[in-house]
């Protein structure tokens, strides 16, 4: 149980005006300052004191171009750090190349919510059920982390280490996520099953994405969230489709590995043998959501 | 202590404020605009809603010094002296609220919903909604509201 804290500790608040300025901060302080994009989780994980006390938040919204949203045709999308899940959802070029990403972020939490939280923020926090980390798997998003010596490209299927746990160091800033352009012929879902319509958490996220030549699968990608201590990609669901044509059998087959492959726990929002059964059913859906797409 | 500016309904503040402060406490405690209800604390409920720079934010989410420079809309600053916005107008006519502790939050999310889109569905008003909790009314005499507000606000 959460005790309720109506005031944060204290703690000073740092704005930089640039990147360097802020990897200079964060690497003199060490573990004691935090970086602070939207603030939607940092806030309340202060208020319900599940961080040891904090010197510093070091804000990164005044650091120009930060909040950057770019396409290119060859290297495709890419998100700055402090881009807002709004701006990110409503860019015409996330709606246009990238539109299972913009349906995963209309998932999330409240407008509210949703004009101050980013993208970057969902992925540090980490939480299993992060609404945007099945399509970042799925869509093999790459991560670039820097810190003042210099910086890393980490591929996102080898960020997460456990639930609110990354490889991410306490010196170090994801400054961007880059996702590649999308194959021609290639399809995505992602869908969400929680108990309420909003303001829930995912208790199953299923991201597929599946790449298509003729009518065999040329690559597939399952990727799941809330059924393992980290956001997975599914391997063996995966290989189940790879080569073969999307029919009732072959989707059924991979949604069978899916289930069969995933490790949930059992807690207040599911028990475990629903969240099994659920990442049945919603591979399922979302594969046969794609046979029927690609009409 | 921080040196903020903020607008605040119109009127240009210079404050100092404690950095680990949040702008709902400047808000409530700082400005005395005690319209703006504070709910949950931590972002779920709604009732702290309030618009900064053209967007509705939860005020319990944003450090003070995050505010400064911004222009901040809230609860009070909708009517024009004794004449009621058409939200507030139409949320009166209909009856869309019980206590009404959710209320400011509910109108300033309405508010933001219509000056983006004027015309909403009623999928559209359920999604622009979801980040306010009612616990008293069941939602339908305020989703009627907003309908009403809409309407309204067209003329």
């Amino acid at each position: 149980m959460t005790t309720f804290y109506r005031r944060l500790t204290r703690f000073d608040y740092l704005q930089p005006a640039s990147l360097d300025e802020a990897l200079s901060m964060l690497g003199s302080y060490k573990g004691d300052a935090k970086p602070l994009a939207g603030g939607t989780d940092l806030i309340p994980q202060i208020k319900g004191r599940e961080m040891a006390a904090l010197r510093v938040v070091v804000d990164l919204k005044a650091i120009p171009g930060l909040d950057a949203i770019t396409y290119d045709a060859t290297k495709g999308l890419s998100i700055g750090a402090t881009a807002t899940v709004t701006a990110v959802e409503r860019s015409p070029l996330v709606r246009q190349y990238y539109p299972m990403l913009a349906n995963a972020l209309t998932t999330m939490a409240s407008p509210q919510v949703r004009n101050r939280a980013t993208i970057t923020g969902n992925i540090c926090s980490a939480v299993p059920s992060a609404d945007s980390a099945p399509t970042l798997l799925a869509m093999e998003a790459i991560l670039r982390l820097q810190n003042q010596k210099g910086e890393r490209l980490v591929p996102i299927t080898q960020f997460f280490t456990g639930p609110r746990q990354t490889v991410l160091a306490n010196d170090e800033l994801i400054t961007e996520i880059r996702i590649p352009v999308p194959p021609p012929k290639s399809h995505g879902v992602y869908l969400k099953l929680s108990p309420r319509k909003s303001m829930d958490l995912a208790v199953v996220g299923v991201a597929a994405f599946v790449v298509r030549e003729g009518e065999t699968c040329k690559d597939v990608r399952i990727a799941l969230g809330a059924v393992a201590p980290t956001p997975i990609r599914e391997a063996r669901a995966e290989s189940a489709l790879l080569g073969k044509k999307l029919t009732d059998e072959s989707i059924a087959e991979a949604a069978g590995a899916a289930s069969s492959e995933c490790r949930p726990i059992d807690d207040h929002r599911a028990a475990r043998e629903y969240r099994c059964d659920m990442v049945y059913v919603l591979t399922k859906r979302a594969l046969t959501q794609i046979k029927e797409e690609a009409l | 202590m921080k040196e903020i500016r903020i607008t605040v309904n119109g009127k240009p503040y210079e404050l100092s404020v404690r950095p680990h402060a949040t702008l709902l406490e400047v808000i409530r405690e700082g400005l005395g605009l005690t319209g703006t209800k504070e709910g949950c604390g931590v972002g779920e409920c709604g009732a702290c809603t309030v618009i900064m720079n053209g967007k509705s934010v939860n005020a319990c989410l944003v450090l003070a010094p995050e505010a400064d420079g911004k222009e901040i809309t809230t609860i009070e600053g909708l009517a024009n002296g004794d004449k009621l916005d058409p939200i507030q107008q139409a949320f009166y006519e209909i009856g869309g609220l019980q206590c009404g502790f959710c209320t400011p939050g509910m109108i300033m999310s309405t508010k933001a919903l219509l000056a983006d889109n004027p015309e909403p569905s009623d999928q559209e008003i359920r999604k622009g909604l979801e980040g306010n909790f009612c616990r008293c009314t069941g939602y339908t005499k305020i989703f009627e509201s907003v309908r009403e507000a809409s309407r309204k606000s067209r003329g």
